[in-house]
């Protein structure tokens, strides 16, 4: 079918990417970072940045409130475990609407405005909307003490089936549970989805126009083209993004917290994105998991693992050297992470994925080189 | 060939292979049933058992959980034979002897709850799924409890609350595999209420000003149902956020509200600030329906006095434990973890420490690490020597029950940690209430298996 396809590039990246993602509990296993937990964090934040970069990738309007989005599908999914079922796929589809909604209205009134204004008037939207979940519909929200089930849940469609067993149900897929690796398989899964869409939005001629308008906005205007259908679709679908990885969060682990929606989560899906590099499909994935294996794996050291990994180095120099390690992770380990965005925005403002790029073109300048002399080798011998 | 034939038919065969293979199937169900109930989540194999501590190490409540790890820390040294041995020489219980748990060295590892709850059961996931812990301890912030207990029933891993003060942590949102040694805010408002009768009077107007979440929500009706029995009329109760660190938009509404009595519902770094800046708009010196200004601070611990300093004195509150209690137990406690961190230790490292004694206690006397024999061997445990009294441990919610303190600051500190003073004790007996008022269900004993 004609929707299926893609250009032989983006084949070869989907292939592999998918093997990346699915053979992540075996990769992930040498650097500590293989336990189901966080491999779900993985794959949800990187459903969280692709869609957050199909906005500012594209049309270069940098939202500072998308988590406003994530809690409200996390939210909305919590309710429809709930109120009617614990299937995930109502649960996520009600998610995904939900957010839908909610960018709707918001991006209605933000893309009145482009750049910096932009951006503030997301975040305020995003601030109030964190305001409003942390103390003024905590009936809804259970502000700060987190949504979360309890036994006494209608669940009206559950009911229907089955009678209410001791004890909190736990969230399943027509039947199978998704504790652990099976929820992990399902986020894997998922993200490969979105990621295919990610792609084939890349490579639409609507992806072409949310570029040109990236470019030059009012030159796009002057060709009589109106843009703010164009930019709004965006801003939907990465909205829905959003609220799909909220929902994730809220399948694997069913309690939807207030802090989500707070600007600091919003600020961190921009940083995972600049890490990895804008307007990339790869980029913002790499981000993602680079940032969330820092704050999951880094602020578990105490100083205790320090002093074994520096059990190398003679007495006094190792206590120097785990004083001054032991600043950077633990609790510290936000300073690395400053450290990291600073080094890499200084000199690679592409992202991981320029420096990639540049180490690739490294080689292929020496290739071509190369080639370059033998070609002259050869013209001279013939000579 | 033919008799062959008749024997052993199509259909015979059929069956008796079926047959077969149901039999190899089944019967390991049967025959190893006993050993099927022995597997559950992070089952410790080795000689080491690895137990999970998760603690707030920033965010509003970050001084309690540093003094929470070092306390931790020191009932692992003495769990494993360390050191002067702590409470265990004077645990009622005497199944400790130093020797690990179960024979089995303890190791542990450490999280930041960021005193939120995704970060926390994050860090929690982390423990039990990729280091094997076998139980969790932690908290500071009840919401975070609520969070973490919540997922720990879901693993099937044991919960041992730290400091989490909401009536809901064993109340709505008890859990069959969390505990909680330390007090709720029921009893502060029980313990608290006739010792502000008494040095108040009961003509009084309360203005509260509440953190905004399951701990300041229960605070708060505990403390409006203990003063109103005493006669006292409730102004007005305020919402404010966590960690709010400027809580002045708060307080000068205070001043014209007719209150003469500002009870603050918050802990922790928002505890000291709050006070502090109530002390600075000349609360503590005014006067108001004809009576002197009180500020009441119903949960108060040793870090919060320190922090506060002056604006302390003379301040009224509960705590589940201070240092300077006369008790054996408490003064072994005090030395043990003074001669090791060169301070005293806080009523969070206390309830810390004694939860870990409590649950290894609990291992040695069930046997074995199966979660559903170590709920049974601490459910309506009855022990001493923990610095608190007798104590129980409530089988119907799994709260325990012991004398509650009233503390006051104190006018002239002799020295930098002599900063409050015990007035009076409020009896297990009088703290004791149904399990049957705040609801809530413990749900199976079962365990469930983690990934």
């Amino acid at each position: 079918m004609d929707i299926f396809r893609l250009p032989r590039k983006d084949v070869i990246t989907l292939a592999l990417f998918s093997i990346v993602v699915l053979t992540m509990p075996i990769w992930l296993a040498p650097l500590g970072a293989a336990y189901p937990g966080l491999m779900q964090q993985f794959a949800i934040f990187a459903i969280f940045a692709v869609g957050f970069n199909i906005l500012f990738g594209l049309t270069g309007y940098l939202s500072f409130g998308h988590a406003a989005f994530l809690g409200v599908g996390s939210y909305t999914a919590v309710w429809s475990f709930k109120l009617l079922t614990m299937d995930a796929i109502p649960a996520l589809i009600f998610a995904i609407i939900m957010s839908g909604v909610f960018a709707l209205a918001i991006g209605f009134v933000s893309l009145r405005r482009s750049g910096i204004y932009f951006s503030i008037l997301t975040l305020a939207f995003a601030q109030m909307s964190y305001n409003l979940a942390y103390s003024v519909l905590t009936p809804i929200t259970n502000g700060e003490t987190a949504l979360q089930l309890t036994s006494q849940d209608p669940r009206i469609i559950d009911m229907m089936f089955r009678d209410r067993l001791a004890g909190l149900p736990s969230p399943s897929l027509l039947g199978t549970s998704l504790g652990g690796y099976g929820g992990f398989y399902l986020c894997a899964a998922i993200l490969l989805v979105v990621f295919f869409i990610a792609q084939k939005i890349f490579t639409s001629p609507f992806g072409m126009q949310l570029r040109a308008i990236k470019s030059n906005q009012t030159r796009m205007s002057y060709t009589g083209f109106n843009t703010r259908p164009y930019t709004l679709a965006a801003f939907v679908i990465s909205g829905m993004y959003a609220g799909l990885a909220g929902g994730l969060l809220a399948v694997t682990d069913p309690l939807a917290g207030a802090e989500r929606m707070q600007w600091t989560a919003s600020g961190e899906v921009v940083l995972m994105t600049i890490l990895g590099g804008v307007g990339t499909l790869l980029g913002p994935v790499i981000g993602a998991w680079l940032i969330k294996y820092m704050e999951n794996i880094f602020s578990a050291f105490n100083a205790r693992i320090l002093a074994d990994l520096f059990s190398w180095l003679p007495d006094g120099v190792q206590d120097g050297v785990v004083l001054v390690s032991s600043k950077f992770v633990g609790e510290g380990w936000k300073l690395t992470e400053g450290l990291v965005f600073v080094l890499v925005v200084v000199f690679l403002p592409g992202g991981i994925m320029e420096g990639t790029r540049r180490i690739k073109s490294l080689f292929g300048a020496r290739r071509a080189n190369r080639s370059a002399s033998k070609e002259q080798l050869s013209t001279t011998a013939a000579e | 060939m033919s008799d062959f034939k008749r024997r052993y038919g199509r259909r015979r065969v059929i069956q008796g292979g079926l047959a077969g293979i149901l039999a190899t199937g089944v019967s390991p169900l049967i025959l190893s049933r006993g050993a099927w109930a022995q597997e559950f989540c992070n089952a410790p194999t080795g000689d080491t058992v690895t137990l999970g501590f998760n603690v707030p190490q920033t965010g509003a409540y970050a001084d309690e959980g540093a003094d929470e790890l070092r306390a931790y820390e020191l009932a692992v040294e003495h769990l494993n034979g360390e050191g002067d041995g702590g409470l265990i020489p004077h645990f009622s219980s005497d199944t400790l002897t130093g020797n690990g748990i179960l024979g089995k060295r303890v190791e542990y590892v450490t999280g930041d709850t960021q005193t939120q709850s995704d970060p926390a059961r994050e860090s929690a996931r982390r423990m039990i799924e990729r280091d094997g812990a076998v139980m969790i301890t932690g908290g500071s912030s009840s919401g975070v409890a609520v969070a973490v207990q919540s997922l720990c029933q879901d693993m099937g891993i044991i919960f041992m609350s730290a400091l989490t003060h909401s009536n809901d942590t064993t109340g709505k949102d008890k859990r069959r595999y969390g505990f909680r040694h330390f007090f709720n805010a029921y009893q502060s408002g029980v313990g608290l209420g006739p010792q502000l009768g008494q040095a108040y009077g009961n003509q009084r107007r309360a203005y509260h000003l509440t953190a905004d979440y399951t701990w300041g929500w229960t605070q708060e009706e505990s403390m409006i149902a203990a003063t109103e029995a005493l006669g006292w009329e409730t102004v007005e109760a305020v919402r404010t956020p966590v960690g709010a660190g400027d809580f002045s938009q708060y307080i000068t509404p205070v001043l014209n509200s007719g209150a003469d009595v500002l009870i603050l519902n918050h802990y922790g770094f928002d505890g000291v600030n709050s006070l502090t800046q109530a002390v600075q708009f000349g609360l503590k010196d005014r006067q108001a329906n004809g009576q002197d200004f009180q500020l009441v601070l119903p949960l108060v611990s040793d870090l919060m006095a320190a922090g506060a300093g002056e604006a302390m004195q003379g301040v009224y509150g509960t705590s589940n434990w201070y240092w300077s209690q006369p008790d054996e137990a408490s003064q072994a406690f005090t030395a043990s973890f003074g001669a090791r961190w060169g301070s005293p230790p806080s009523q969070a490292a206390h309830t810390s420490y004694v939860q870990t004694l409590l649950y290894a206690d609990a291992v040695e006397r069930a046997g074995t690490f199966y979660p559903p024999e170590v709920i049974r061997a601490l459910e309506d445990f009855e022990f001493d020597g923990m610095g608190n009294g007798p104590t129980l441990y409530r089988g119907s919610d799994h709260q325990c029950f012991k004398d509650v303190l009233v503390v006051q600051g104190k006018e002239t500190p002799s020295n930098q940690y002599d900063l409050l003073e015990v007035v009076s004790t409020a009896s297990r007996e009088s703290v004791t209430y149904d399990p049957e008022i705040f609801g809530g269900e413990l749900g199976p004993y079962e365990p469930n298996m983690c990934a």
